[in-house]
């Protein structure tokens, strides 16, 4: 095993708006070019996990950010900032997309960035993900990891901040699309990953899904009771074969 | 999931958080992915004085069960001391009361 490292700390980037909010960033210290990675976080927040997230990415040699997509709401405690942004309605999709293509701005700046970008997300981060990869140019890659209201079954949830439903959009995805999903999830429940996939395939999208038996929502999260060691063990194995099909090759293979 | 949906209860009465005693004036009460609790999903009531711009707050989280076992206790606290206190005061004064 060689010289392993990572360099992991808050750093400021620009986003929608020009707006200057805060991100999480964590990069390898390995000599050479690098993709990069930014990690959508979901609902509850900017929290510990989604840091773990980024410095994974980073051990398995991409740089990767993770926006703090609450900091309009701040300042505060990531939970408080949160907890504020919530009866507010959260980020509207707009600032999630100016935020996510400043991220990759800022990792594209990077002097040893390689020049490809992916972007993954979990839960709402998910569904921002599928957004971005029909709104935002220049994405190599994108995961979703279980987005839920990809498919709007509820009129209720079209709201100004969220104003379309991102099914709508797939016509304009322009990259290739991984999706994670456990078969017990009720939002994306098993029907709607299949719509979702036969619209995809309709549209002659390049996809992948993967659908988990005996998970359900959120099942990567290792501090959680839906956590499912096996399927989430498969699971990154995945999103890192995905990643590195589409943004580098063998990046993590230093890291295995 | 993530919601986005936020249930919210006036109130009048304090809490006591992280720069001691607040008033309050609002519940914001939900039930989603929890910042802290070991629960997939927590009924979660944050305490905030939205009439100063609700940036203190005083939060829980709690599971679905332990969330309706204090809902009862609420209730059931509610009603023992109202009954115990209307009882120990004159009758004229607990005329006021009701």
């Amino acid at each position: 095993m060689g010289y392993e490292g990572l360099h992991a700390e808050t750093v400021s980037f620009r986003g929608h708006n020009g707006d200057q909010g805060e991100a999480y960033y964590a990069r390898p210290l390995r000599a050479g070019k690098v993709p990069g990675v930014v990690v959508i976080h979901h609902m509850p927040g900017w929290d510990e996990w989604i840091t773990a997230v980024v410095r994974k990415f980073a051990h398995h040699g991409y740089a990767a950010i993770a926006p703090h997509l609450f900091f309009r709401f701040g300042p505060g405690s990531p939970d408080d900032i949160a907890a504020r942004a919530r009866p507010a309605g959260g980020a509207s999709d707009d600032e999630v997309m100016g935020d996510v293509a400043g991220c990759m701005a800022y990792l594209r700046a990077q002097p040893n960035a390689n020049g490809k970008v992916g972007v993954i997300g979990f839960c709402s981060g998910g569904r921002h993900t599928y957004l971005a990869a029909c709104m935002v140019p220049g994405i190599n890659a994108a995961v979703d990891c279980w987005g839920g209201r990809v498919i709007v079954n509820n009129p209720a949830d079209i709201t100004p901040k969220r104003p379309v439903a991102p099914i709508d959009l797939t016509e304009r995805m322009s990259c290739p699309l991984l999706g994670i999903f456990g078969n017990d999830d009720k939002n994306p429940s098993p029907a709607d990953v299949n719509r979702t996939e036969e619209v995809l395939k309709k549209l002659g999208k390049t996809y992948e899904f993967h659908r988990y038996d005996g998970a359900g929502h959120g099942f990567f999260a290792v501090d959680r009771a839906a956590y499912r060691p096996e399927q989430a063990t498969d699971g990154w194995r995945k999103v890192f074969a995905f990643f590195d099909k589409h943004l580098a090759a063998s990046v993590s293979a230093a890291a295995a | 999931m993530c919601s986005y949906i936020v249930e919210q209860a006036s109130l009048v009465g304090s809490a006591k958080g992280a720069k001691g005693w607040m008033k309050v004036d609002t519940a914001n009460v939900y039930y989603d992915h929890p910042y802290h609790a070991q629960l997939d999903h927590a009924l979660s009531i944050d305490f905030v004085n939205m009439a100063e711009g609700g940036r203190e707050r005083v939060a829980v989280e709690l599971s679905a069960e332990s969330a309706r076992e204090l809902v009862r206790t609420i209730l059931a606290a509610l009603e023992s001391g109202e009954r115990e206190h209307a009882a120990s005061v004159p009758a004229e004064t607990a005329a006021y009361l009701t």
